[in-house]
């Protein structure tokens, strides 16, 4: 991957200017590669991740996954419905699987019941969709290559030669 | 009670007390660390793990387990095209700290003297002169970036002239050796009939060109002890890890010191160094391109401050001059520990000619690292009103630029 790129999402508010240091390059340059990222929508959108075991949503607090299974709709392949899916608010991801069951579907709701309202009313019932299995997630441990745990101490000694 | 004269004699660590001083401090941001930032790949520690609950617990071997030293054969030969053979010709060490030792040990008599760049890593003096040696520094140039030359070699040899030492890339310099620079050093080695000891324990740290293990040279491999080990590649410090390469009689004299003082390396360690070469590439060109961009972001930063450095091809430190503040090494590490509470490490360890110089450490988090600049640059700022500027230093331009802001 473009080292600019690897940079900014491990930091993505690695300046422009500290980047072109890094990489020995000028500031302008990076600032007009990055620009190109975000036209080209390589670069979708700067977040933060936030510690979600640490501080309560009450909108997400809980998530599950969706296995689901569908018949293809003739012509459309599995994209139709999983457009159909994903565009509602509840769905923070969605995969096309290989495997016993066609989508993953990842949803996120205030409680149990919110989600289970999802999937009994709006999922399941959709015309092509043949079952569902839900997952709720109990606990996360790392997500997006981030441990979610308090941050590390150095345990080296301060000084060494 | 009458005690070793030798040993006595050896000068204490003059670090010493400055270390005390930044161990007892606290929240100090630290740039005096000679060890990656890194932890040990997570496979790596599995690894170790396993074997315990495997029950290897043993001894192994004294040369080291047989199937690491076989590993090891076999990476020099991938990597480097070194072909070294597993049976008499590599001795694993407990760190290269041992395997220098024993080197050291095994090549010299009484009164020989081995030459060593300097400024150089604090134990290799004190271990010739335990060896019943004689350490003889040649000062390497700054305005050659710190490199040895072949003249400066040939100027310091003489009758009893046995070895040299070359640690590359260097800590505390940052400097290393491209293969046309080191096939010069070794037409010297040559030329004088020398050992050559060659630490490279940061070899795989290299930025800006191919690392060159001395011995694929030619006519060097039958005069070079080549020593390397997992520490500062893998991240695994603490482990203890080393190996030597050489010819099959200092090996086995090698090997005769070890298996009385040290007997093996411990087992659960070794297991753990047979899994970081076979798995551990992946972890270490990672930290290798993160260890890059923060040199590159250091050492534009301490310029920029003032502290000027030459670009480091190697490991992971910075040795910029201090000669800005007015100060001596010492007094510009204690005060900048004492006024801003950031921690680094004065040339003046690493000899005399570190004076003038600090050793930066960048194994240390970007965050930690952006912050430390700042204070430092703070920490410059009324030593350049009050201190007359040293007119060779070449910093005036600098300045001026700077003031003008």
């Amino acid at each position: 991957m473009n080292e600019i790129l690897e940079i900014l999402e491990k930091d993505a508010r690695t300046s422009a200017e500290e980047i072109a240091k890094m990489l020995g390059m000028k500031a302008q340059a990076v600032k007009a590669a990055i620009k190109k990222f975000e036209k080209e929508g390589v670069i979708l959108k700067y977040k933060t991740i936030v510690n979600k075991e640490l501080v309560r949503d009450e909108h997400s607090d809980v998530r599950a996954l969706i296995e689901v299974r569908i018949t293809p709709k003739k012509n459309l392949g599995f994209d139709y419905l999983a457009e159909r899916i994903y565009q509602f608010p509840e769905v923070n991801a969605c995969y096309l699987m290989s495997g016993t069951y066609d989508l993953l579907v990842v949803v996120e709701g205030k409680d149990i019941h919110t989600v289970s309202d999802f999937v009994s009313s709006k999922l399941a019932p959709m015309e092509n969709v043949r079952g569902t299995v839900t997952h709720f997630i109990l606990k996360k441990y790392k997500e997006d290559g981030d441990i979610l745990r308090q941050a590390k101490r150095d345990k080296r000694e301060a000084i060494s030669l | 009670m009458k005690t070793s004269k030798i040993v006595e004699q050896i000068p204490p660590s003059g670090i010493r007390a400055f270390f005390d001083l930044v161990l007892g401090m606290k929240d100090i941001i630290s740039l005096g660390v000679g060890e990656p930032d890194f932890v040990t790949p997570w496979n790596v520690r599995e690894a170790a793990i396993y074997s315990l609950e495997g029950g290897y617990t043993s001894y192994t071997s004294n040369k080291g387990l047989l199937e690491l030293r076989q590993d090891i054969s076999r990476h020099l030969k991938h990597k480097h095209s070194l072909e070294y053979d597993p049976s008499d010709e590599i001795l694993i060490t407990v760190g290269v700290s041992e395997a220098f030792d024993l080197a050291l040990r095994a090549i010299i008599n009484k009164g020989d003297h081995i030459l060593i760049p300097e400024p150089y890593y604090v134990s290799y003096g004190p271990l010739v002169t335990l060896a019943g040696g004689k350490p003889i520094f040649i000062k390497v140039n700054p305005e050659n970036s710190f490199k040895i030359t072949p003249k400066d070699i040939l100027k310091h040899c003489g009758d009893r002239t046995k070895g040299i030492v070359l640690n590359y890339p260097n800590n505390p310099t940052g400097a290393s050796y491209t293969k046309p620079e080191l096939k010069a050093i070794s037409k010297a080695v040559i030329k004088r009939s020398l050992i050559m000891i060659s630490d490279e324990i940061y070899g795989d740290l290299t930025y800006d060109f191919n690392h060159t293990p001395f011995p694929t040279l030619p006519h060097m491999k039958e005069r070079t002890i080549c020593l390397n080990g997992f520490s500062k590649s893998y991240a695994m410090t603490g482990w203890r890890i080393g190996y030597a390469c050489g010819p099959k009689n200092i090996i086995s004299l090698m090997t005769k010191i070890h298996q009385y003082t040290m007997l093996c390396a411990p087992i659960m360690s070794q297991m753990a160094a047979r899994e970081a070469l076979k798995s551990g590439e992946r972890s270490t060109q990672e930290m290798k391109r993160e260890y890059r961009r923060r040199r590159e972001f250091i050492i534009a930063g301490l310029n920029e401050i003032g502290l000027t450095c030459h670009k480091p091809e190697g490991a992971f430190y910075a040795f910029p001059s201090i000669k800005i503040s007015g100060l001596s090494s010492m007094e510009f590490a204690k005060e900048l520990l004492k006024k801003e509470r950031v921690a680094l490490v004065p040339g003046t360890a690493f000899g005399p000619s570190g004076e003038g110089y600090a050793r930066i450490s960048y194994a240390a988090s970007l965050s930690n690292i952006k912050e430390a600049l700042l204070r430092i640059k703070r920490f410059l700022a009324p030593f350049e009103r009050t201190k007359p500027l040293d007119k060779s230093s070449g910093l005036r331009p600098e300045q001026g630029r700077r003031t003008k802001k």
